[in-house]
């Protein structure tokens, strides 16, 4: 049985011109696999992410015909069930870790309260766990660490605390939308095959969102390209070089390579995705 | 032994920064303070008041005028008067209220905790109830509550505090007869307890007095209540934007992702990051208070400060002026550094 199966998804927010649909009815499946989901900004990928953690708030609309993960409906799971879900069986890495960590709380502390959440572990065997997360990203001194606060750990070593802090209690599918995006590229590798290890390991479900092809191809076994709220294509990370819509196409032939010579990158065709658009 | 000597230094060193932290503290309160008497004394000297005619009357002859100029040392340059000043205010003489021929620094102790009795009790009130409010508003934003909230938080903006002292007192003072009337005491029970720290409600529990606590709480607590609604107007409106720019923020997000209850959202997180701000807030409004109102002081002939200065006013009574105003410039010293260090105390990027 699939890990996590989504059936028409839609996410919509009101606008002063009635509501916008930001995903418009996407369908996938997933197993304990790697899945990549691109698309530029605006193409509804982490609007997908967040309503599977259902962290989608009011006026914000959240419809599908099935979201199910292992068994559990979390369309109908009342707000409670999905709190002891989230953190301890699902997660989400999110990018940049100068915002996405509490400023005023020490590092230890941050990453304790997950297993305060959802266990009735003490303070000693918390503080165990937590030092042990730290290690398993990585961090040579995590007693240091722990009692520092973010703003005196680098924005690599302040994400290798966020993944930390979300594999802590070893979830089954882990969400991690533009995990590297805000860092330098010199870390940006060493961050992500910390995450993949992890994710091997612990043979954790991961969707990594992403608008980097190459990333993707690289760390994912399957991939969804997203336009416009839509999945446009669908392949295994292996055979990107073959799609065939025209929207994947286009961003393949945009990216740029170290050893050539380009006057200009093509550009996409908007009239003619535009076009196919309507036609679907 | 390294490992020893590391730990000695390390203590030192730390022993050493607090020491520092704290000289700094002292020296910067010494300063202002200093900036502020330079005010007070330059504001006695360009007032068109002769201090020496405030004292002799107008009609002294020339010779008697001339004699008590000289005592005044009002012949002195200015300097020197200035340096006279600063010693007098720091050995505690700020000169004889010209009006009752009583030292300033004995009618300002007089005054003074009526003052700060009444705006403490209205702080906390403002606070207890601010804090709260502003919290649950910006959580459920857009919500009934909010509106309530909101709604209240521009009356306290709108509503005069005069009008709100008459109401309150021909309501629940003439009409429901649930408090006591203006006034910090009933007339037969002044004078029962004795004056430890001028304020009513700590000397008479003090004293184990409990019939004048009564009586004393039954006056004080309607301006406080009227002072509390103010300030916490002001706090929870505050408090609600603070709370708002917070909630937005992505680490609630991570927070949420967590498994976090919503009061731990709220509270655990959003919260603990506003602190630093409200310690401003509320720092900046008890100061306020401190000042004494004079709207509500006179509509409740509450003996404070701010009674007291207005009156030294009318009465041109300078050295009242300045004892009064030096009183709450020292208050708004004291608050202010007592934010900074609550400041450093609580954000940890500001250590």
């Amino acid at each position: 049985m699939s890990l996590l199966t989504v059936e028409n998804l839609r996410v919509s927010f009101p606008t002063e011109q009635g509501r916008v649909e930001v995903v418009k009815g996407i369908s996938f499946e997933l197993g304990r696999e790697r899945l990549g989901i691109v698309g530029e900004s605006g193409s509804g990928k982490s609007m997908t992410g967040r309503a599977l953690l259902r962290l989608i708030r009011e006026p914000g609309l959240v419809t599908a015909d099935q979201m199910n993960f292992d068994g559990i409906d979390l369309l109908t799971l009342p707000e409670k069930g999905m709190r002891s879900l989230r953190g301890a069986r699902l997660s989400m890495v999110m990018q940049d870790p100068k915002f996405s960590l509490n400023p005023v709380m020490r590092i230890g502390d941050q990453i304790s309260e997950v297993l305060r959440f959802h266990g009735r572990l003490n303070r000693r065997a918390r503080r165990q766990r937590v030092l042990q997360a730290l290690q398993s990203v990585r961090i040579q001194d995590p007693e240091r660490v722990y009692l520092q606060y973010p703003h005196e750990v680098s924005g690599g070593m302040g994400q290798r605390i966020m993944i930390a802090m979300m594999v802590v209690l070893e979830p089954d599918l882990m969400i991690a939308d533009e995990p590297t995006s805000a860092l330098d590229v010199s870390v940006q590798s060493q961050v992500l095959d910390i995450m993949d290890d992890l994710v091997r390991n612990k043979g954790m479900g991961l969707i990594l969102i992403s608008h980097d092809l190459n990333l993707v191809a690289r760390y994912c076994d399957r991939i969804l390209v997203m336009f416009n709220g839509r999945i446009v294509e669908s392949c295994i990370a292996s055979e990107l070089h073959q799609a065939s819509h025209p929207y994947t196409r286009g961003l393949l032939a945009s990216v740029p390579t170290m050893d050539e010579r380009r006057e200009r990158l093509p550009v996409l065709d908007r009239a003619l995705l535009e076009g196919l658009e309507t036609h679907d | 032994m390294p490992l020893a000597t590391y730990g000695w230094s390390r203590t030192r060193a730390k022993a050493l920064k607090s020491a520092s932290v704290i000289s700094g503290f002292l020296i910067t309160i010494a300063a202002t303070f200093l900036g502020l008497l330079a005010i007070t004394f330059i504001i006695g000297r360009v007032v068109p008041i002769d201090p020496v005619l405030a004292v002799v009357g107008d009609r002294a002859p020339q010779a008697v005028y001339e004699a008590v100029r000289l005592e005044m040392g009002l012949d002195n340059p200015l300097i020197v008067q200035f340096a006279h000043y600063v010693w007098d205010v720091v050995r505690g003489d700020l000169g004889m209220a010209v009006s009752t021929q009583r030292p300033v620094i004995e009618e300002l102790g007089r005054v003074f905790p009526a003052t700060l009795e009444m705006a403490t009790l209205g702080i906390l009130i403002g606070v207890l109830v601010g804090v709260p409010a502003g919290v649950t508003a910006a959580a459920h934003q857009g919500s009934w509550r909010d509106q309530v909230i909101r709604v209240l938080g521009l009356a306290g903006y709108a509503i005069p505090a005069f009008w709100l002292g008459l109401v309150g007192l021909a309501l629940f003072y003439a009409h429901l007869r649930w408090v006591g009337g203006p006034g910090r005491l009933n007339l037969f029970l002044e004078g029962m307890v004795p004056t430890r720290t001028g304020m009513l409600l700590i000397d008479s529990a003090l004293a184990g007095n409990w019939a004048v606590f009564k009586n004393a709480f039954s006056h004080i607590i309607l301006p406080a209540l009227i002072l509390g609604f103010f300030s916490m107007a002001y706090i929870a409106r505050m408090t609600r934007s603070f709370m708002l720019e917070q909630l937005s923020q992505e680490y609630i997000t991570t927070a949420r992702v967590k498994g976090a209850p919503e009061r731990v959202v709220v509270w655990g997180h959003a919260f603990k990051a506003i602190r630093v701000q409200l310690i401003t807030v509320i720092g900046l409004s008890y100061a306020q208070l401190l000042e004494g109102s004079v709207m509500i002081e006179t509509v409740f002939s509450w003996p404070g400060i701010g009674n007291y200065l207005t009156s030294a006013l009318f009465n041109a009574d300078m050295n009242a002026v300045l004892g009064a105003t030096l009183v709450i410039g020292a208050v708004f010293i004291g608050v202010n550094k007592v934010s900074d260090m609550l400041y450093r105390l609580l954000d940890p990027r500001a250590r």
